[in-house]
């Protein structure tokens, strides 16, 4: 289908959409920001801050600004945590008209202050929402203030949610993290002596799934020293420039990091990804290989050979019950959006239409390699073109997030959230066993019979 | 929080610590989505309107349409003027709704964006219609968004031609489409013609029909909003969602307001029929009465279950307002009573029906879920009641809780199903009732386990 096909779209929106064929084409257009207008599914550079630094458990994250942006992401990430839940409590300056006109700051020293003197916390994250640089508020020098007077560090994140898309705001989540990281330098080893362990980068720890890999990690003799961001602590972040490997996993939220960490520290990286089986037998063969320990290649083969063959039979059955049936998907990342390409392939079925919000081009030339013909891609996508699309190649799920569940409902297809509310943990082999699993339960539900008109 | 608070009380100045409210814009989207065929357009950053729409989607489980400027830098810097322009055309071309409901969000509020004289410049196609209220984040609350949405309807729309209608105007404050259905019901029960605005069953509980409607069928009719200016009267159910609205008709229009409690519980049902009955002239009907009558038996037949429970309410001023008048005429005692938003009527309003039923209770406007969590840690209560944030203070101090308000993110069905008129004050006393007894259940010992409570 050539592009001018796809009609009933706003014109401006029809370079961001693409119909896989053989004839090739032009690439996707990608990571610009929403046409205004649309009724766009995409979020903010706070959300993409926030949704990566929230998961540090014994942090304390002032959100500081007017209350909406707090009280949107109190305890929303469904990161879970094997301590501290001090991330679970919301923490805000409420900004009034009186802090507008005159300036939040020392509302925004006071809270520090309160925080402080009460819980004589290690460390805290500052965001900065919409309205904090137009009213001049200078947030860091509020920061360095506080970390002078209490002893303990306060990190600004910048994260005006005008400034960019959630990718610009993953990037302000990764320079609070290196701020962070910089906490010990003067002491630490620097590159001569590492520790022989790994970070684990881009798992935020949804449903338990870090407990998963790490278990997995532990089994094949690896350490892990940081986990970023899910179930941390603020220690091990600080102890994080020390690991002699990154290994990340959302590749989205998280390249910058490595990138800056390997710069910086010296610490090279390699990608992964535990969605599906065939993506955790590749993810940890590497791991293993990467460290360069033989005794880990070999207890890694071990693992993913018993691994396999606990899941496997079980797979089967639920394979043949979804066999032929097709799916939409629409996600966040480009990485998580090809992951799901191949775990709907795995329990043999097609993946008809493919959109992610925030995906970056070189995803999108994998994507359109790895696609069937007639499916079609597509960045930052809203609902009518969702719907369109969906009925239009008579996909059976749809896969997303929250504001995706009801129209998928609406339509009467099955839907699965593989984002904060997913309620499984659907990483590593049980998490490919848990995926086919909801995805049963969704797809083959009697509830879809009882969609009719008339009686 | 779980369990991060402390007992002993301290002052806090400058830290909101588990907020009992939120943002304005989100209370405007809710209010917008009651027009039929209108589309909420938040102008701010991209990422407000994705939260809003979010934030609703997870409390109603239905599908919220609505459009953003997307601001960029350059719109922080220069004015959001081009984005809402290039809005409105796209907005109308694609999606072609009937009326767009723009409201403001902090950002475009602190860079000053002049909203009226955008719309006036923009193309607006023939037969279509733009509205716009001014939702800063950083006043009120959402029921104030809801408020000032309600209030713009009236102000851009609503039309005294000297054609008496004869028609009741309703506004039903910031409740569930369960409730404005409820509302509606009992409007019709009572034989008045009425106009309610605005309306969101139909809209956000939707049926299921295998379609996805951009425009679901529900929603006051614009035609229907503007008319309200010919009515015999508006009647403003909860003063914080509804009064402005109400004020600004007779304003306006000259149609006269009364505003009443949110119809919740039996002497707020009560006062609302009874008003109707005085405006319209008609008696309360039979059925009516037979429901009265159900809901004084159901009373009687279990008050031992909750005569003098203490009881902690949190959540909209409106609902807290309505359910602690509801909670003393049940003999309750509401020792606690919270909202997030701001207003010294609140706190005025709660502390006259303390004395009026001699409680020595607590109330607080502008309060945050950590306070009430200190109130219950100095002097616990029986019974907890409020929006789903309030699961971590239940679990924490061990104490039964209703989820009732807004948001309710972990539980379904609640938007479906009133608490207000006398079938929702059943509703009411039937899940206050059911998780007493279940706890006592829970609690008991197995010889004193009751078959026949
Ligand atoms: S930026 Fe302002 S309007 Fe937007 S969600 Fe945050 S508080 Fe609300």
């Amino acid at each position: 289908m050539a592009k001018g096909q796809v009609t009933d779209i706003l014109e401006e929106r029809k370079e961001f959409i693409q119909c896989k064929s053989n004839a090739g084409g032009l690439g996707l257009k990608c990571e610009k920001d929403s046409v205004a207008g649309s009724v766009s599914q995409r979020a903010c550079v706070y959300c993409g801050a926030r949704v990566v630094l929230n998961p540090i458990t014994d942090a304390y994250h002032i959100v500081h600004g007017p209350i909406g942006c707090a009280s949107y992401t109190w305890d929303i990430r469904g990161s879970l945590t094997s301590g501290p839940e001090v991330y679970r409590n919301s923490f805000s300056t409420d900004l009034r008209e009186q802090d507008v006109i005159f300036g939040g700051e020392k509302k925004l020293a006071g809270a520090i202050g309160e925080i402080a003197e009460r819980y004589s916390p290690k460390v805290i994250f500052v965001y900065s929402t919409c309205i904090v640089g137009v009213i001049g508020d200078d947030v860091e020098a509020v920061c360095k203030e506080a970390e002078r007077k209490y002893g303990m560090r306060v990190i600004p994140v910048k994260s005006s949610g005008f400034a960019g898309n959630k990718s610009m705001g993953y990037k302000a989540a990764c320079r609070a993290l290196l701020n962070l990281m910089e906490t010990n330098s003067t002491t630490w080893p620097r590159q001569s002596e590492k520790l022989t362990g790994v970070n684990f980068l881009g798992d935020f720890n949804l449903a338990g799934e870090i407990w998963i890999i790490s278990n997995y990690l532990k089994r094949i003799g690896i350490d892990i020293v940081a986990k970023i961001t899910g179930d941390s602590r603020c220690e091990e972040i600080m102890k994080a420039p020390e690991a002699s490997l990154n290994i990340v996993q959302c590749a989205g939220s998280m390249t910058y990091l490595a990138k800056e960490m390997e710069d910086i520290y010296k610490i090279p990286y390699i990608k992964v990804s535990f969605f599906g089986i065939e993506d955790t037998r590749l993810s940890l063969m590497n791991i293993a290989h990467a460290t360069g320990n033989k005794d880990a290649v070999e207890k890694a083969k071990e693992l993913v050979f018993v691994e396999e063959l606990k899941v496997k039979a079980k797979l089967e059955h639920y394979r043949k019950r979804l066999e032929g049936k097709r799916a939409a998907i629409y996600v966040g990342g480009g990485f998580k959006a090809i992951s799901l390409i191949k775990q709907f392939a795995e329990l043999g079925m097609t993946t008809v239409m493919v959109g992610t919000q925030t995906g970056r081009p070189e995803e999108y030339e994998v994507i359109r390699g790895m696609a069937v013909d007639g499916t079609v891609i597509l960045d930052d996508s809203n609902p009518a073109e969702l719907e369109k699309f969906i009925r239009e190649k008579g996909a059976d799920i749809l896969v997303g997030g929250v504001k995706e569940r009801p129209l998928a409902y609406k339509l009467g297809i099955a839907f699965c959230d593989h984002n904060h509310e997913r309620k499984h943990p659907l990483c590593g082999f049980e998490g490919a066993l848990n995926f086919a699993k909801e995805v049963d339960l969704t797809i083959n539900s009697p509830v879809w019979k009882l969609r009719r008109h008339h009686l | 929080m779980l369990d991060y608070t402390p007992k002993e009380y301290i002052q806090r100045s400058a830290l909101t610590i588990n907020p009992a409210k939120t943002c304005q814009p989100v209370g405007a989207m809710y209010a917008a989505l009651g027009i039929h065929k209108c589309l909420p357009h938040s102008h701010g950053s991209q990422g407000c309107c994705a939260y809003h729409r979010k934030f609703l989607t997870r409390n109603f489980r239905d599908p919220v349409m609505a459009s953003t400027s997307s601001f960029t830098e350059g719109a922080a810097v220069f004015g959001g003027g081009s984005n809402l322009k290039t809005a409105i055309k796209n907005v109308f071309s694609i999606y072609n709704p009937d009326i767009i409901a723009i409201h403001t969000t902090c950002l475009s509020e602190t860079i000053g964006d002049d909203i009226p004289t955008y719309i006036m410049s923009s193309q607006i196609p023939e037969g279509k219609l733009v509205i716009h209220a001014n939702t800063p984040s950083y006043q009120g609350s959402h029921v104030t968004g809801f408020s000032n949405m309600v209030r713009s309807m009236v102000k851009y729309l609503s039309v005294n031609s000297k054609t008496p209608n004869g028609k009741v105007n309703v506004i039903p404050g910031f409740v569930n489409p369960g409730d404005m259905r409820e509302i509606k019901r009992l409007m019709k029960a009572m034989g008045a013609a009425f106009t309610m605005f605005p309306d969101t069953s139909n809209v956000l509980d939707a049926p299921m029909t295998g379609k996805f409607d951009m425009y679901p069928k529900g929603g006051t009719k614009v035609q229907d909003i503007i008319d309200a200016g010919n009515s015999l009267a508006t009647l403003a159910l909860g003063s914080f969602a509804s009064s402005d609205g109400a004020f600004e008709l007779d304003k306006k229009c000259k149609v006269p307001a009364r505003v009443l409690k949110t119809p919740i519980g039996i002497n707020a049902t009560d006062e609302f029929l009874m008003a109707v009955s005085k405006l319209t002239g008609m008696a309360v009907p039979e059925d009516l009465e037979e429901e009265r009558g159900q809901l004084v038996d159901i009373m009687v037949d279990c008050h031992y279950h909750y005569h003098g429970k203490k009881v902690a309410i949190f959540g909209d001023p409106d609902l807290c307002i309505a359910l602690t008048d509801f909670a003393i005429s049940l003999g309750m005692t509401p020792k606690y009573v919270l909202t997030g938003t701001p207003g010294e009527s609140f706190e005025n309003e709660i502390r006259d029906m303390f004395n009026a039923a001699g409680i020595d209770g607590k109330v607080k406007a502008l309060g945050d879920l950590f306070t009430l969590h200190q109130w219950m840690k100095e002097e616990p209560v029986d019974l907890l009641m409020g929006g789903t944030h309030g699961k971590y203070i239940a679990r924490a101090e061990d104490v039964p809780f209703v989820r009732i308000g807004f948001p309710i993110l972990d539980r379904s069905v609640h938007s479906y199903l009133p608490i207000v008129g006398y079938k929702g004050a059943m509703r009411i006393i039937e899940m206050m009732s059911n998780a007493l007894l279940d706890r006592q259940d829970r609690d008991a010992a197995d010889e004193d386990l009751e078959l026949i409570m």
